[in-house]
């Protein structure tokens, strides 16, 4: 394996495995506040219960996403050193920001993990919302420096040379708010729908039911307002980049030629060498009212991109075609979840209603994987986009190889290791948090 | 606003020594007890780190933003020639942080606690190891950038005894700052004669660890002497190190658990004072003279700036929640509820 090829497929690894722990680590403090804010409100039981369990959950997944993300500030320097000497102190800001609240996140957790009979009650709860909330902070802050990649700003460049920074202005780039919506909901809707998914499958088991519908039903809460929100942040995601990055836009639709009216290609298989799609289905002129708002409208295509400056296009255009249907799927099954809600409350009982949350366990997680593929594929062949090539970024050092290797059996086994713990927790709930069937 | 900057350096990595070499030390010293001790030492070290070991090691994250943010030349450089020391750190620091929840939140004790365990205590030994290894590369003056072949530009930058000493010795700071830190959690007077014996014989093997590296960098030809001795600050910080190491065997058995804490962290900042003083401003010495230095390759002013501001910042929301948090559990010991397992 060549080495640029061996460091790219090692950040890809690093990050596709952190991006999981740091959402579930992110998303579920908020699920355990919910729930222990009903236990101190209602003093049912099976509240603190699920709270209790979660949060050996939060401190699971916490733990596992803080060391991939150490291993990632080291990874950036390891495998991108040419570009982490010109990019840190233009898109340092949010990475020293993300610091303090990540930092804030470990000590709240602290408090919260080990807080039970020891702090005050509410005091208490208040410590796990800081941790819902530095933690979603500091998500947002890590995509706004991924952000700055897609949409450089705050800084001039001319000869080989970065100059005038702006720290600030690189951090708030036209990319950031766009990127870091659809990333936190998706970081909801991701961990929503597996965290319900697993309940649900513990309902139909017959398992501890009572404790199991009081945690699907918050889950799946946030799982389907999360799901619903989504497609619209995602119109605002599509327009942003149709408006800055043509070409990843382009390589999403694999859009080849440029056209008035253009068609939304769904599936196919993008043929790169012809510019041609096989098998799709095209929908006239809708590719131009999403990306302008405008059914006449004129879409850039790949051949308005130099050659070289392409990004692969079949890898983008299935990984965009998974997200969008896999986001399609679960917005169903948060209208099917609404509508039995507000009018057939019967349905919320029944089997094949829990059938369908475990059907879409991961789902949420394949989305997000699909879609961090199409930002970072699609962003290709550029590390800073326009500005810095990936290959001209990457360490000199040869043998990556062996590092990719190293770093995949220990992401593996870690995974492994990750989903035996969570196996023994959901099936020991009746032992170790349900009081009602404790012994 | 530099200097603002190079001081929360300074003291990130000071924090990171102190704290998460507390935190390394105790998985240490549960790797060398007794069969008949090692449930002891675990049980009363988790006790009193759980709260704050995720914190403890957030001071490492702090130092390497600040590196790449605001000195991206001195970062790279290390992070180029260092690779592979640096690489073994990170598989240090995965394998420890994992394994530490993994023990303490598994659900079933069986025979997977003797895989975590294992990986817990020896991760706690080889990730200070590295660390130490990549401190003293950092200053040996073996980093060749124009070096042609692998072996001379990548292993041989850090493969050196001085290297090795400099890590064995970080290792025993470690065990030696958890020895003193455990004396005042024991439960009972037994459980404190215990620890006490393995304070004296941490403190000896600090001092044989250190007395290897100054005959190391001898061997090797590195001027670790003249560097220490050379200026009066180093001369004085090494001897009140060594007066208040005077201090602490005289309080060992004296039940003043504070003031053993107080003077190890003393002992351990007058060391890195010592050691990171007589190249101030410098911060990594390479092979044909080249030096990176803190007052010359910073990004620019506003980075630095910004930099500052935000570390600021950061710190006045920081610091006064993890005092409060080691505050809180420092003085009430844990309630009927169980909170761990």
């Amino acid at each position: 394996m060549d080495d640029f090829l061996a460091a790219r497929l090692q950040m890809a690894f690093s990050l596709g495995f952190h991006i999981v722990f740091a959402c579930i680590g992110m998303v579920m403090p908020f699920f355990m506040t919910v729930a222990h804010f009903i236990w101190l409100k209602t003093k049912n039981p099976v509240y603190r219960d699920v709270t209790k369990a979660w949060s050996k959950g939060v401190a699971i997944f916490f733990a596992t996403g803080a060391v991939s993300g150490t291993v990632l500030s080291f990874e950036l320097g390891l495998l991108w050193p040419k570009f982490m000497e010109h990019a840190g102190p233009i898109f340092g800001m949010p990475f020293s920001l993300e610091g303090t609240a990540f930092f804030i996140e470990a000590i709240a957790l602290g408090f919260y993990l080990y807080g039970w009979g020891r702090l005050k009650p509410w005091f208490h709860w208040a410590t796990g919302v800081v941790v819902g909330i530095s933690g979603l902070l500091s998500g947002i802050l890590v995509v706004a420096a991924n952000s700055w990649m897609n949409s450089p700003a705050g800084f001039e460049f001319a000869d080989g040379q970065y100059f005038n920074i702006d720290p600030v202005k690189a951090m708030f780039n036209d990319a950031w708010f766009s990127q870091a919506l659809h990333m936190s909901i998706a970081a909801f809707a991701s961990t929503g729908f597996a965290v319900a998914g697993v309940h649900a499958l513990m309902i139909l088991r017959n398992k501890n039911v009572q404790f199991h519908h009081k945690a699907f039903k918050i889950a799946a809460i946030f799982a389907t307002i999360a799901a619903c929100l989504q497609p619209l942040s995602g119109d605002i995601s599509a327009k942003d980049v149709a408006n800055r990055q043509p070409a990843k836009l382009a390589a999403m639709e694999a859009h080849f030629h440029t056209e008035k009216s253009a068609p939304l290609i769904i599936g196919g298989i993008p043929d790169e060498k012809n510019e041609t799609v096989k098998y799709a289905i095209e929908i006239p002129g809708m590719l131009s009212f999403m990306a302008h708002g405008d059914f006449k409208s004129e879409v850039k295509g790949l051949d308005s991109i130099p050659k070289a400056d392409r990004p692969p296009v079949a890898v983008t255009h299935y990984a965009f075609q998974i997200m969008v249907g896999l986001g399609m799927i679960m917005l169903g099954i948060a209208a099917l979840y609404f509508f039995a809600l507000w009018k057939k409350r019967n349905w919320l009982a029944q089997n094949w209603m829990h059938k369908v949350f475990v059907f879409a366990t991961p789902a949420g997680f394949i989305a997000l994987e699909a879609g961090w593929t199409v930002t970072e594929v699609g962003r290709q062949p550029w590390i800073i986009h326009g500005v810095m090539r990936t290959a001209d970024a990457v360490t000199p050092m040869p043998g990556i190889a062996w590092s990719f290797y190293l770093f995949t059996a220990v992401y593996i086994s870690l995974s492994c290791i990750v989903s035996l713990l969570l196996y023994r927790q959901i099936t020991m709930v009746g032992r170790l948090y349900d009081s009602s069937t404790q012994s | 606003m530099l200097y603002v900057v190079i001081i929360f350096l300074w003291a990130s990595i000071l924090l990171y020594v102190l704290l998460g070499g507390a935190d390394f030390g105790a998985g240490i010293i549960e790797l060398f007890s007794s069969k008949a001790n090692k449930a002891r030492t675990r049980r009363t070290m988790y006790e009193a780190i759980g709260p704050i070991w995720e914190a403890n090691h957030m001071w490492l994250i702090i130092a390497i933003v600040i590196l790449f943010v605001g000195f991206p030349k001195i970062y790279t450089t290390v992070s180029v020639y260092l690779h592979i020391p640096l690489v073994c750190m990170l598989l240090g620091i995965i394998a420890r942080g994992t394994a530490f929840v993994f023990r303490n939140y598994d659900a079933v004790e069986d025979g997977m606690q003797k895989i975590y365990t294992p990986i817990f205590t020896w991760s706690s030994l080889i990730t200070p190891f590295f660390l130490g290894i990549i401190a003293a590369s950092s200053v040996s003056g073996r980093i060749d950038t124009q070096a042609a072949d692998f072996l001379s530009a990548y292993v041989f930058s850090w493969f050196n005894l001085f290297s090795v000493t400099v890590g064995l010795f970080t290792v025993s700071i470690c065990a030696y700052l958890a020895t003193i830190f455990i004396i005042g959690q024991a439960d009972s007077a037994a459980d404190e004669r215990l620890f006490i014996r393995k304070a004296k014989r941490s403190i000896l093997i600090v001092m044989i660890s250190g007395g290897l590296v100054f005959a190391a960098a001898y061997a090797d030809q590195i001027p670790v002497f003249n560097w220490i001795f050379g200026r009066l600050p180093g001369i004085v910080a090494i001897v009140s190190a060594s007066i208040s190491l005077l201090i602490m065997v005289y309080l060992l058995d004296k039940q003043k658990h504070v003031w053993l804490r107080l003077l190890a962290g003393f002992q351990v900042t007058m060391i890195l004072f010592a050691a990171t003083y007589t190249h101030f401003p410098n911060i990594v010495l390479m092979k044909h003279g080249e030096k990176l230095s803190l007052l010359l390759h910073q990004g620019q002013a506003k980075t630095i700036e910004s930099l500052g501001y935000a570390l600021l910042i950061g710190s006045l929301f920081i610091l006064p929640a993890l005092i409060y948090l080691i505050y809180i559990f420092q003085t009430r010991k844990p309630g009927s509820e169980e909170s761990g397992h």
